[in-house]
C-alpha cells in the first residue's frame, strides 16, 4: 500500500478469494514467463518532504523569470499572467477531467471550450476555432494537411521564410510521408512577396507569420484575394497579443489562421504546455481536425453543450479522419479563456500598447548605442534585431552576469545579418529594467 | 451543480477591465494606423476580476472530476492526480523558465528530463527515450514516422502498408494514414488475441510494421506477443508499441524484452499527469538502439563532466513540435516515479489488474465479459442484460450510472465487442468504492428489466439531462452569437 493506493492488505486477501485466485502474481499467467517481472532499477522511493526538497534544489538551478530580467521571446514570451489565472486551473472539477465525452456531466469543460472558441474568433476576426492543437507549431502543420484536403490535387506548400524557423521544421516533420513539396523559405531575408511569387497552379497554401519571426508587422490587406486567385488557401500566423491593436488575420483574407497561444496566460514553463490556436472559415467545418464544441438543447429544452461534428475524428473515422489527433492542450485553452475574459477588450489592447510602447523604447535606446544598429525599417511589435558589435553569445554571457537574459542569437537563422540579436519587450521589462538592459549593453 | 450558468458574454458592461496593468511609462511612439485592426475587438466581453471569477468557478461545478468522484473510463486511466505534482510544477525555476535560455542556465530542467529519460527506458525496457510528443497520438506520429525513416535509410522503399488489429484505437490508423501508409486491418481471434493466420497471411516485404496496444484494448494480454514480434520482425517489418495500457504492466513485463522496437507512454494516463479536461498530456517516446538515431530532438544526454545538453539524434526524423515537449507534465512524471520507486510500481499494476478483475468476477453474471479470460488493467463487459427488453442499451446502462454519481465507463469501444462497457478502475480506487460501483451496476442491471424507462429518461440527476446531438450538428452554433442562442432557446 502507499500512500496513492487504498487497498488494505485484508481488502486484497479477500478480492483474491472472489477472483478465485491465491496470489496476485497469478493475475500474470498471460505474460511469458521468462519475461514475467522484471526488475526495475531505479532510484529509492522518496518521501514527500524529501521530494519537495530534491524538486526546490533542480528548479533553483534554473534561470528564471522572478530572478532574471527576460529580453528572451523567439517564439515564447513572458508576458503578465494574472493569479486569477492559476486559480481557476487548480481547480479540481477542470484539471481532473477527462476530454468531455459525457456532456451531461461536463458542462463546465464544454462551455469553457466554447467560450474559449468564441473569444478567438472575437480575437481573430475568423468564424470558427477549434477546441486546440498541442502548439503552435503543430497547428500551423495541421493547416498545411486541411489545405491539401481542401484544395484537390495540389502538393504544393509555400511557407515564408518569416515563420519561426521551429515550426518550419515541425511543418517538414509533418509533411514528410505525404509527397508534398514545401518551399518558398530557402534564402536568407526573403520576403512574404518573394514566397507569393512561388504560389502557382500546383500550391494548395501559402503560409505566413504576421508580425514575423523578426518582430516585424506587415500590411496583409488583400494578400487573401491574391492567393486565392491563383486557386491556393492563405494561412496566417498571429502573434494573439498583436492582435490587440493589429490587423487580424480576417482582415488580410486569411482561409487558416493559426497561433501559439502561451502568451494569453501560460507563462513560459520552459516551453510547454503550451497551446495551439487553429481557425477558418465555417465553409470548411467538415474539413478542420480536432475537437468542437456547439450549442444545442437538451430533452427539457435547456441550453446546453456538446462535443460536435465528430464525424471527422479518428475515433469515428479513423484512417479516413482529418487528424490523428485525441488529447489536446484543453486546460491551456481554459487558461487562456480566463486571460482574455479578465482582460477584456481594454486590457487586451493595453497589454499590447504597452508592449509596443516599451519595445519602442528600448529600440530608440539600443540604437543610440556606439556599436549598435537596430533594423527598424519596417514597423514591429515586441521584438526587433540588434546588430552588435561582437557575437551575440558573448554578449549574452555578459548579460548574464547582470541577471538579464539577453535576446535570441539570429546567428544560426539569418546568418546575413552578421552577429544579430533578437530582442523581445513585454509589459513585464519595466522602464527601469530596459535601462539595465540598455547600461549593461553599453559596457560589452 | 445544477444551477445553469449564462455565456460570459451576457455580463460585460461597457468600460469594466478584470486587470490591474502599470502604465507604458515611457515616452510615446505613434501607432503605425495603417496596420490597427478596424473592428475595436467586437464581440470581446468586459468584466471585473470577481464577475470572472465567479464565473469559471460556476461552471466548474457542472464537471464531474477525479477529485469528486470514481471514473472508471476505460483507456483513459483516470486515476488520482497527486496534488505535489501541482506544486512541483509551479516552482519558479520550471513555471517561469524561458525554452530558450542558456543550457547552463537550464541545468536543473535537464537534469530533470535526463532523468525521466533513464527512468521511462529502464522501466519500459528501451534504450533511447524522447520526450517531445506531447500527447500519445503525436507519439504515434512519431514512431510510424520514425519506421518510415529506418526503412528508407536502409533503401528498402517498398514498405508502405502498416499491419493494424481491428480493436485497435481510432488514433492508430488515423496515424499510419498522416505517414501516407497504408492501414491493413487484422482479425482478432476467439481468445482476443490478434488472428496469426491473418497476420501470417498479411505480412509481406509491404510491411513497415504493426500498431499494437499490449494489453490490448479488450484489457487483455497478448498471449502471443513473442511469436507476433517475431514474425513482424522476420518480414522485415517493425513492432509499434501503443502504451495508452502501460499502467497494467510496471514491473510486470518490458515491452521492449518482449519485442516491441518502439512505444509511447501516455504520461496523462500511466504517470497521472492530469488530463486537464482534455489534455495538456505528453507522449513520450522511447525505442530500441536501432532507430534511436531517428528520434526526434532535442533530446538531453550528459556530458563527461557532470553536465546536460540538448542533442538532435543524427539520422533524426526532425522536430514535432516547438521547444522540448509538455515540460510541464515531465515534472509531474519525473516526481511521480520518484515518489514511488520500483516497488511502489509494481504495486500500482498489481493493484489496479486487481481492482479490474474483482469488478469483473462481480460482474461478469449479468454483464457478459467481452473474453471470458483473467483481465489486465480492465475488463470489457457488454451490456446485454438478460432479460431486459432490446432497447435497453450500453448508452442507457451509463447514462443511468450518471444518476448515481458515477463517471460511466468507456462505451461502444473497442468497435468488435457490441454494446461495449469498458471499465478501468485504476489502482486508486478503494475497495469500498468498488462495491459500490458493483452494487449500483447489479442494481442498474435489475432496473433495465422491471423498469427500462427509467434507464431511457436517465440521467435526470445530471445538470443536463440528454442532448440533441443531431440538432448540434446540423446546426452548428460554435461560437456565442446571442440571436442564434436565441432562435435555438424559442424553437
Ligand atoms: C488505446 C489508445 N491509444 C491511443 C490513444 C491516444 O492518446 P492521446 O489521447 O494521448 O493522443 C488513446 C487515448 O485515448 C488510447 O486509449
Amino acid at each position: 500500500m502507499t500512500h496513492y493506493i487504498p487497498i488494505t492488505d485484508a481488502d486484497r486477501r479477500e478480492m483474491l478469494k472472489a477472483i478465485g485466485v491465491e496470489q496476485i502474481e497469478d493475475l500474470f499467467i498471460d505474460v511469458p514467463e521468462s519475461h514475467r517481472f522484471p526488475p526495475l532499477n531505479l532510484p529509492p522511493a522518496l518521501s514527500e518532504p524529501e521530494l519537495m526538497a530534491e524538486l526546490n534544489r533542480l528548479s533553483e538551478l534554473n534561470a528564471h523569470a522572478r530572478r532574471y530580467s527576460i529580453f528572451l521571446g523567439a517564439g515564447a514570451y513572458n508576458h503578465f499572467v494574472p493569479a486569477a489565472v492559476d486559480q481557476i486551473l487548480r481547480r479540481g472539477e477542470f484539471y481532473t477531467a477527462y476530454t468531455p465525452y459525457q456532456p451531461e456531466i461536463s458542462q463546465g469543460t464544454l462551455q469553457a471550450i466554447f467560450e474559449y472558441q468564441s473569444l478567438i474568433c472575437a480575437l481573430t476576426g475568423m468564424e470558427i476555432a477549434n477546441a486546440s492543437h498541442y502548439d503552435g507549431a503543430t497547428a500551423l502543420a495541421e493547416s498545411a494537411i486541411m489545405a491539401l484536403n481542401v484544395v484537390r490535387n495540389r502538393r504544393k506548400i509555400v511557407v515564408a521564410r518569416g515563420v519561426n524557423p521551429q515550426y518550419r521544421a515541425v511543418l517538414r516533420t509533418y509533411l514528410q510521408g505525404l509527397d508534398v513539396e514545401i518551399v518558398g523559405d530557402e534564402t536568407p531575408g526573403a520576403s512574404i512577396a518573394d514566397a507569393l511569387a512561388h504560389v502557382d497552379e500546383q500550391t494548395a497554401l501559402l503560409i505566413v507569420q504576421n508580425p514575423d519571426f523578426l518582430g516585424r508587422l506587415h500590411d496583409l490587406r488583400g494578400l487573401g484575394a491574391q492567393v486565392q486567385a491563383r486557386g491556393a488557401l492563405l494561412a496566417i500566423h498571429f502573434d494573439p497579443i498583436a492582435l490587440g491593436l493589429f490587423q487580424t488575420p480576417a482582415e488580410a483574407g486569411a482561409d487558416i489562421a493559426t497561433g501559439e497561444g502561451q502568451p494569453l496566460g501560460l507563462g513560459l514553463a520552459f516551453g510547454g504546455p503550451y497551446l495551439g490556436i487553429f481557425t477558418t472559415r465555417q465553409k470548411y467545418v467538415h474539413k478542420i481536425a480536432g475537437r468542437i464544441v456547439g450549442v444545442t438543447k437538451d430533452v427539457d429544452g435547456r441550453m446546453a453543450y456538446v462535443l460536435t461534428l465528430r464525424a471527422r475524428e479518428q475515433d469515428i473515422r479513423r484512417e479516413r479522419a482529418t487528424s490523428n489527433i485525441c488529447t489536446n492542450q484543453g486546460l491551456m485553452a481554459l487558461a487562456s479563456a480566463v486571460y482574455m475574459s479578465l482582460m477584456g477588450k481594454r486590457g487586451m489592447r493595453m497589454v499590447a500598447e504597452i508592449t509596443y510602447q516599451r519595445a519602442h523604447y528600448a529600440a530608440k535606446r539600443i540604437a543610440s548605442l556606439p556599436g549598435y544598429r537596430v533594423l527598424a525599417d519596417q514597423p514591429f511589435f515586441r521584438e526587433f534585431v540588434v546588430q552588435c558589435p561582437r557575437p551575440v553569445a558573448e554578449i549574452n554571457a555578459a548579460l548574464r552576469a547582470q541577471g538579464i537574459i539577453g535576446g535570441y542569437d539570429l546567428s544560426a537563422d539569418e546568418p546575413q545579418l552578421g552577429n544579430a540579436m533578437l530582442i523581445a519587450v513585454t509589459e513585464m521589462n519595466s522602464p527601469a529594467e530596459i535601462d539595465r538592459l540598455v547600461a549593461a549593453l553599453a559596457e560589452v | 451543480m445544477n444551477n445553469e450558468e449564462p455565456p460570459i458574454f451576457t455580463y460585460s458592461q461597457p468600460g469594466k477591465i478584470g486587470v490591474n496593468l502599470p502604465a507604458a511609462g515611457v515616452e510615446t511612439t505613434p501607432l503605425p494606423t495603417e496596420l490597427l485592426r478596424q473592428d475595436d475587438l467586437a464581440g470581446f466581453p468586459e468584466l471585473t476580476e470577481p464577475e470572472v471569477i465567479r464565473h469559471f468557478t460556476r461552471i466548474s461545478q457542472r464537471n464531474y472530476s477525479i477529485d469528486t468522484g470514481f471514473y472508471p473510463l476505460g483507456s483513459c486511466t483516470m486515476k488520482y492526480n497527486p496534488k505535489l505534482h501541482e506544486e512541483a510544477a509551479r516552482l519558479p525555476g520550471f513555471a517561469a523558465a524561458h525554452p530558450l535560455q542558456d543550457e547552463e542556465l537550464s541545468q536543473g530542467a535537464l537534469q530533470l528530463m535526463y532523468e525521466l529519460q533513464t527512468y521511462l527506458g529502464e522501466i519500459s525496457g528501451f534504450d533511447a527515450v524522447s520526450l517531445q510528443p506531447a500527447a500519445g497520438a503525436q507519439g504515434e506520429l512519431t514512431g510510424i514516422l520514425v519506421f518510415r525513416a529506418y526503412h528508407l535509410d536502409r533503401g528498402d522503399t517498398q514498405r508502405t502498408e502498416v499491419l493494424v488489429p481491428d480493436s485497435a484505437h481510432g488514433t492508430n490508423p488515423a496515424t499510419a494514414a498522416m505517414v501516407g501508409l497504408k492501414v491493413i486491418e487484422l482479425k482478432s481471434d476467439a481468445r482476443g488475441n490478434v488472428d496469426l493466420a491473418d497476420l501470417k497471411a498479411k505480412l509481406s516485404p509491404r510491411t513497415a510494421g504493426m500498431m499494437l496496444t499490449n494489453p490490448n484494448t479488450l484489457g487483455l494480454f497478448e498471449e502471443h506477443i513473442v511469436e507476433i514480434c517475431r514474425l513482424v520482425h522476420e518480414a522485415g517489418g517493425l513492432m509499434y508499441g501503443d502504451g495508452a495500457n502501460f499502467n497494467a504492466i510496471l514491473g510486470i513485463a518490458k515491452p521492449g524484452e518482449l519485442g516491441f522496437d518502439f512505444m509511447h507512454y501516455n504520461l496523462h494516463k500511466t504517470f497521472t499527469t492530469p488530463h486537464g479536461g482534455g489534455g495538456p498530456g505528453s507522449g513520450a517516446v522511447g525505442c530500441t538502439a536501432a532507430l534511436a538515431p531517428y528520434l526526434p530532438g532535442p533530446r538531453v544526454r550528459r556530458r563527461d563532466d557532470g553536465r546536460y545538453e540538448f542533442f538532435t539524434p543524427e539520422k533524426s526524423i526532425g522536430r514535432m513540435k516547438a521547444f522540448h515537449g509538455n515540460f510541464g507534465m515531465l515534472v509531474r512524471a519525473w516526481t511521480y516515479i520518484r515518489s514511488m520507486g520500483a516497488t511502489g510500481l509494481r504495486a500500482v499494476s498489481e493493484t489496479a489488474v486487481l481492482n479490474a478483475n474483482y469488478v469483473r468476477v462481480m460482474l461478469k453474471d449479468i454483464y457478459p465479459q467481452a473474453i471470458d479470460r483473467i483481465c489486465m488493467h480492465e475488463v470489457v463487459l457488454r451490456g446485454q442484460i438478460a432479460g431486459a427488453p432490446k432497447d435497453v442499451r450500453t448508452l442507457d446502462i451509463a447514462k443511468r450510472l450518471i444518476d448515481y454519481g458515477f463517471h460511466p465507463p468507456t462505451i461502444y469501444f473497442p468497435l468488435i465487442v457490441p454494446e461495449a462497457l469498458m471499465i478501468e478502475p485504476t489502482e486508486t480506487e478503494s475497495k469500498q468504492t468498488l462495491d459500490h460501483f458493483i452494487a449500483t451496476m447489479r442494481r442498474i442491471a435489475a432496473e433495465a428489466v422491471e423498469t427500462p424507462e427509467v434507464l431511457h429518461a436517465a440521467p435526470t440527476k445530471a445538470p443536463v439531462r440528454r442532448l440533441d446531438e443531431v440538432r448540434a450538428a446540423r446546426q452548428p452554433i460554435l461560437r456565442y452569437d446571442a440571436a442564434a442562442i436565441a432562435r435555438l432557446q424559442s424553437e
